[in-house]
């Protein structure tokens, strides 16, 4: 399932990786962080929306970095270039990511940065919608939200342009580590 | 026809980048959707949705109930109403309320069709559409032009015109520079706004969920930023069961734009907390605006199935030559058409109805299974009982009512149009009638009609029998398509009968609203040819084929003759296109073609009565290539030519250009024929090519059939 997911997220245009371990993660982190001038500085921040990934690992390298932070509000999100945030399942027959956003924070970084990335348990692909909606649900989520490749628009002359009002890359990075449903 | 409205459809036509742009896009989106639905049993599908949608419609009250109690328990507020005017005053007290000053919407087309953003900027709040296609428009002052794409009517440059009067600067034309422009325009607004108004695409009633769906992002910001978010949404938004959810989306992305999945889908369930740590206050306006009236209505009630796709205008032949503005108001082409006449009045849809070609080109992807056309039908129907027949429409109906003048007339007018036929064509007519031979020559009313040669031909007596309803073009223009078909039969074994006293079919009385006239040329047809002792009846034009098998026990029930059903229903099971009888003749073994003829290339036109009401498109292809043709498919082959009966006589602006597409695609196939199974398609094409002095041959296959009989 996962190559399939993978060419359908590729297919809409996400960028897809595979890690080992939450620590692989977090250096790839580190890396495309720097990659891209994250800095302290207004337009180049980095916001990441806590979930349950940071438990139990080595963060220093993350607390150090200058320009991200784990304190998420509207204004450091409108100016941040990267948000970092966990899905909880992926969908593999059309490519999408879905987590439960009734956390405001994790649909700010998600909504208003100019590239998403989204760590996923590789455990937690599902092959479809039907086989999703029985691990999730609207009793107990309040704002099941599916992102699937970034944002994008055909509305000028129906040419399809990427980044309208949300991110212009969705970087997924998928952690075997982190195994098993949660939810 | 009013006199703005054709000077409006001429605008549309004349309008190049609308017509290119629309034209482009309608090809690529046959073969986008295609791909987006493999490997899906779309049939299956869409009958989910129409299921899970019509459940709901037959008890909106119910299911509208269900929903508040549902979401109200989460915390939103929610509130029902009939009346467009009551919820623009909801809204608006609310506003005033918490201080608004300014609102950002998502698209929503129910905030469309009651004009709400005209009543907000009258009370000083300012309004920001945030959907890019839906800004274009608003800051253009227009109206959306297409459900999916609002502005797909304008251009690059219009845009870049646009944008550079709102920034106050020179702007290129790079699109992705003109999507940043809108990006860095509306973040402050999203950021300031006190209110976020959105529609939704499902309502679900046992979760009170509404679910958005959408690709920019804006909805998404929509519901998050501001605190107050108002969702407007239409009550035939509505579901009953969560699981319905699954089956709209995995049919509205790949209908709408042939995505497999929009990038955003939200599915909302009550207020969440906003940013400050306070929880967000949400409020659903369940709006009617005559919806639940629809739903009680037999005819309509299916057009709350509607998920507001848009695919039925990216498929429909008249939709992407004149665009979405013609149709005058918020909801364009022929859906637009069934919405405007009853969410403003029917009278509002009294020109656009007659946009409809009947080609049924959006019945086979609707993912809703709405029968656009037939719904059409009935608004015709409605108008010509509120307001009785145009008093021309009027005279020829009560000559097509009564057989023998019409059939003298029909006589007359073969020594009448002398004058000006030339050959076989009548090529120009005077005065106001020229319209009609517009890049089409009409037929010459042929010496004989079909119905004074028959006796003439000699036929062994047989046991089978078939009865031939000829219908008036075969009849009165091309009698040879009647004589070939007797002549395949009688090769089989079967006996042709002809009654003399058919008469019109009733499908041009029938196609223009006036159904008593059709209800009369039924019964008079049903009488006739029942009283034959026959296996079939056969026809040689789909047309009538379709009025005989299908259109008759409607009429007559739609017109309360019920009497008379029981006949027309044993009238149309014996009822049978030419091409499906012939193929099952030559399938048995009793039919049989030349051997090893090698007749060349031929392309076949599929007309819209055969391929989609009949469902028949394989056999007269199958016949033509054992006769020895070799078979070249032309491009979109079974898109309509335009004829449409007397529509190319109303819209023969419309008609043309349609015609010219259906010639060039015939041209590019590079074969030297073309066959084709109705004589209406026959008259069209072939006219088309006379009038270009084109050599390209244009038969009816029965025709190219008989001609390859074995001896
Ligand atoms: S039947 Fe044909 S012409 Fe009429 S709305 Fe549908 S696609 Fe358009
Ligand atoms: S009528 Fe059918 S095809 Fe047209 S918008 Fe509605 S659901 Fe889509």
């Amino acid at each position: 399932m996962y190559e399939q997911f993978k060419t359908r997220a590729v297919g809409v245009g996400a960028e897809v990786h595979r890690v080992a371990t939450k620590q692989d993660g977090i250096d790839f982190i580190l890396g495309f962080l720097k990659k891209e001038g994250i800095d302290d500085l207004p337009g180049s921040y980095a916001v990441w929306a806590k979930g349950t990934f940071l438990e139990g690992t080595q963060r220093g390298g993350l607390d150090a970095f200058a320009g991200l932070s784990f304190d998420v509000t509207r204004e450091r999100a409108s100016r941040a270039k990267i948000g970092i945030s966990e899905m909880t399942f992926a969908v593999a027959d059309t490519g999408s990511l879905v987590q439960d956003q009734g956390a405001v924070d994790q649909r700010l970084v998600s909504a208003l940065t100019e590239i998403h990335i989204a760590l996923v348990p590789s455990a937690n692909i599902v092959p479809d919608k039907l086989s999703l909606f029985t691990r999730i649900s609207p009793k107990t989520s309040r704002y099941i939200a599916f992102i699937t490749g970034p944002s994008r628009t055909a509305d000028i002359e129906r040419v399809l342009t990427i980044g309208v009002h949300g991110p212009e890359r969705l970087v997924i990075i998928f952690v075997d580590e982190l195994g098993g449903a949660k939810q | 026809m009013k006199s703005e409205f054709k000077a409006s459809i001429n605008k549309a036509l004349n309008d190049a980048n609308l017509t290119g742009a629309l034209g482009k896009f309608s090809e690529a989106y046959k073969v986008n959707r295609a791909k987006a639905y493999e490997g899906i049993d779309f049939e299956a599908l869409r009958s989910r949705v129409a299921e899970a949608k019509s459940s709901a419609a037959c008890h909106l009250d119910e299911v509208a109930d269900t929903f508040k109690k549902n979401a109200e328990a989460l915390g939103a507020k929610v509130y029902r109403t009939k009346d467009p005017q009551e919820v623009k005053e909801y809204i608006l007290k609310l506003a005033k309320e918490n201080g608004v000053k300014s609102v950002v919407k998502s698209k929503s087309m129910a905030t469309e069709e009651i004009h709400l953003n005209k009543t907000l900027l009258e009370n000083g709040i300012s309004v920001a559409e945030t959907d890019l296609g839906e800004w274009i428009i608003q800051l253009a002052g227009q109206t959306p032009s297409h459900m999916v794409m609002p502005a797909i009517h304008m251009t690059k440059e219009e845009v870049s015109d646009i944008f550079s009067k709102e920034v106050d600067e020179r702007l290129s034309t790079d699109i992705p520079r003109l999507v940043k422009v809108a990006r860095n325009e509306l973040r402050p607004k999203f950021l300031a706004a006190d209110m976020g108004i959105s529609g939704a695409n499902i309502a679900v009633a046992e979760t009170g969920s509404i679910v958005l769906v959408t690709n920019e992002g804006n909805a998404r910001l929509v519901t998050t930023l501001p605190r107050i978010h108002v969702a407007l949404i239409g009550v035939e938004k509505l579901v009953e069961k969560f699981e319905s959810v699954v089956p709209i989306l995995d049919a509205l992305p790949r209908s709408a734009t042939a995505q497999l999945l929009t990038s955003y889908v939200s599915i909302i369930s009550g207020p969440n907390p906003n940013d400050d740590g306070t929880l967000k206050e949400m409020h659903i306006i369940l709006m009617d605006n005559r919806r639940t009236e629809m739903a009680q209505d037999p005819k309509f009630k299916q057009a709350l199935q509607c998920i507001r796709c848009g695919s039925c205008l990216n498929v429909c032949p008249i939709f992407r030559l004149v665009g979405g503005h013609v149709f005058g108001s918020i909801y364009t082409g022929g859906i637009g058409t069934i919405l405007t006449a009853w969410f403003d009045e029917l009278k509002k849809s009294e020109d656009i109805q007659g946009l409809c070609i009947q080609c049924g080109n959006c019945t086979q992807v609707c993912p809703g299974k709405l029968d656009i056309p037939e719904m059409i039908m009935e608004i015709r129907r409605r108008l010509v009982l509120e307001k009785g027949q145009p008093l021309v429409q009027k005279a020829i109906f009560s000559v097509v009512n009564n057989r023998k003048l019409f059939h003298g007339m029909l006589r007359a007018a073969s020594i009448a149009g002398k004058p000006f036929t030339s050959g076989k064509f009548i090529r120009h007519l005077p005065l106001f009638l020229s319209d009609l031979t517009d890049g089409r020559s009409l037929p010459a009313i042929a010496d004989r009609p079909f119905r004074d040669i028959f006796p003439e031909i000699r036929q062994p007596k047989q046991k089978e029998k078939a009865v031939f309803y000829a219908g008036c073009l075969i009849d009165f223009a091309y009698p040879e398509m009647g004589v070939a078909l007797v002549k395949l039969l009688n090769k089989a074994g079967i006996e042709v009968v002809f009654p003399q006293e058919q008469t019109c079919c009733g499908a041009p009385a029938l196609y223009n609203g006036a159904y008593e006239v059709a209800a009369r040329n039924a019964v008079d047809n049903i009488k006739v040819l029942l009283k034959e002792e026959a296996k079939y009846v056969v026809s040689a034009c789909p047309t009538c084929t379709v009025a005989l098998a299908h259109e008759f026990a409607k009429t007559l029930d739609s017109v309360g003759e019920t009497g008379w059903i029981g006949k027309a229903k044993e009238l149309a099971a014996k009822t049978v296109d030419l091409a499906t009888l012939v193929k099952r003749l030559v399938d048995e073994g009793r039919l049989s073609f030349k051997e090893g003829a090698v007749l060349g290339k031929i392309t076949y036109h599929d007309s819209c009565h055969l391929k989609r009401s009949l469902n028949v498109f394989e056999e007269p292809r199958e016949l033509l290539q054992k006769a020895g043709y070799q078979m070249e498919e032309m491009f979109e082959c079974d898109m309509c030519c335009g004829m449409g009966g007397s529509y190319s006589m109303k819209l023969p602006e419309i008609s043309a250009p349609i015609l010219q597409r259906k010639l060039h695609n015939i041209k590019e196939t590079g074969a030297p024929m073309v066959a084709m199974d109705c004589p209406g398609c026959v008259l069209q094409i072939r006219g088309g090519f006379d009038q270009e002095g084109s050599a390209v041959r244009v038969k009816h296959t029965a025709e190219l059939l008989a001609e390859q009989l074995k001896d």
